[in-house]
């Protein structure tokens, strides 16, 4: 009990929640890097997927791919990134980490989605005469979105996942409000960052549930 | 004095012989801690996970509130889980092994939950037929036609759990990761590879072993494949 008031007490102490290692700081930090790091995935498998999944090749690349990313520690590549020359620049290796952990749902997904699309309207859209251009990007696209949409999503919730874990290995973002509650044996601040990295990790996941409810009928999975 | 040794852990190069031979010792105790981690999350997770599978398909209401439950679980980030865990557990094995459970439970229940859907109700009726009670039927029938798929969700936990292990650092058990913690604090370079590289290979050895049990205990999903 007492542990909970502590933790209410460190809450609510507006001492806490400004300067540089305050709450809304390493807030700030934690949505840019989860945003600019999302951006940049998306920029990176996206149009490989898409071309991939459009000519249907590496398809086993682009699903194993995930696999293998799920069986290598996040904790693992950062440290590994920290002591090769990437981790001379600031948030370089947390950056190519998040990056790294983000591909492949993304990778995965989109290539799923393009090679799902039923098989019987991408001919009929090639009886049409549509190039492949035009197949591409007004026929599988649109029908494979719910899928991709959905790979967004898993990339921005690791991603979330990931940058707290970047404060281990010297990283900004909210998980350094917990491994400085570490460091200072201070159970309510380890509790409070917890508190604060769980509730925003949720509210991201809670803000794609909305945007997937809003958004019309035929982006959702399912259909 | 003597003159600095000039190999590769005076070098601090990545990869360094010297350092597998010297801590053998440190390497050997850190991976059993991770396996004694990994298996133990594993194996409570599944006892907790097969009734909440169960119940949720005996119960078609609960189904929905199980599987929120779990995917809120599964959204939190692993060094929160972690730390949330601290005023229950402590500064111990215990909370790396309860915040692991709390990760696999999401993935096994999802599964078991879809391979027990997956089973035909014609077989289910003909099992009825053939005068099977409710639990010979969950135990010899429906159980067993969720393996496959069950099985799959028990090498995604498998895999995700030890990987997650090495976030145990932050609380001094998390096996390889104690290496990769105490390898970042004084740049070991070599430490840190070989620990991460160890880690891969268990996750790769434990995943080929679920693979081969999978295909020992399911003898007729390749039955009439040439």
């Amino acid at each position: 009990m007492s542990t909970l008031t502590a933790t209410w007490n460190w809450l609510a102490d507006p001492a806490h929640w400004s300067g540089d290692d305050g709450v809304w700081h390493r807030l700030f930090q934690h949505l840019a890097l989860t945003a600019v790091c999302l951006l940049s995935s998306c920029l990176i498998a996206l149009p490989v997927a898409l071309v991939l999944g459009h000519l249907g090749r590496g398809g086993a690349l682009a699903v194993n791919i995930s696999n293998a990313g799920r069986a290598v520690p996040t904790f693992a590549v950062l440290v590994l990134l920290l002591l090769t020359p990437v981790g001379n620049w600031g948030e370089g290796p947390t950056v190519v980490a998040l990056v790294l952990f983000a591909v492949p749902p993304l990778l995965t997904n989109a290539y799923v989605g393009m090679r799902e699309v039923d098989r019987g309207v991408v001919q009929a859209a090639r009886g049409m005469g549509m190039t492949g251009r035009q197949l591409m990007f007004h026929v599988e696209l649109p029908l494979s979105l719910p899928m991709l949409l959905n790979g967004v999503r898993i990339a921005a919730v690791q991603l979330v996942a990931t940058a707290t874990i970047a404060a281990l290995a010297g990283g900004g973002g909210l998980g350094r409000i917990i491994t400085a509650g570490f460091n200072l044996a201070s159970t309510p601040q380890v509790v409070a960052g917890a508190l604060i990295v769980a509730v925003f990790a949720l509210v991201v996941e809670g803000l794609f549930e909305i945007a997937e409810r809003l958004g019309p009928a035929w982006t959702r999975p399912g259909r | 004095m003597t003159a600095a040794p000039d190999d590769c852990l005076a070098r601090n190069e990545w990869i360094c012989g010297a350092y597998l031979s010297s801590r053998r010792r440190i390497l050997l105790d850190a991976v059993v801690q991770h396996l004694q981690l990994t298996s133990l999350s594993i194996l409570i997770g599944l006892l907790i996970a097969v009734p909440l599978a169960v119940l949720a398909r005996r119960w078609g209401w609960a189904a929905t509130p199980v599987l929120a439950l779990t995917t809120v679980l599964y959204t939190i980030p692993s060094l929160a889980m972690f730390s949330l865990l601290l005023p229950l557990y402590g500064l111990s094995a215990t909370l790396v092994v309860a915040g692991l459970v709390l990760y696999s439970l999401t993935l096994l229940v999802r599964n078991l939950l879809a391979g027990l859907r997956a089973v035909p109700e014609e077989t289910r009726q003909a099992a009825r037929g053939l005068g099977y009670g409710p639990l010979r039927l969950l135990l010899t029938v429906e159980l067993p036609l969720a393996l496959p798929a069950a099985m799959a969700g028990l090498r995604i936990a498998t895999v995700s759990a030890v990987s997650l292990v090495t976030v145990g650092a932050i609380v001094g058990y998390g096996g390889l990761g104690n290496l990769i913690y105490s390898g970042m604090n004084t740049y070991f370079k070599a430490q840190v590879l070989t620990a991460s590289v160890l880690c891969v290979l268990i996750a790769v050895a434990a995943d080929l072993l679920l693979l081969s049990v999978q295909w020992l205990i399911t003898p007729w999903t390749r039955a009439g494949r040439p």
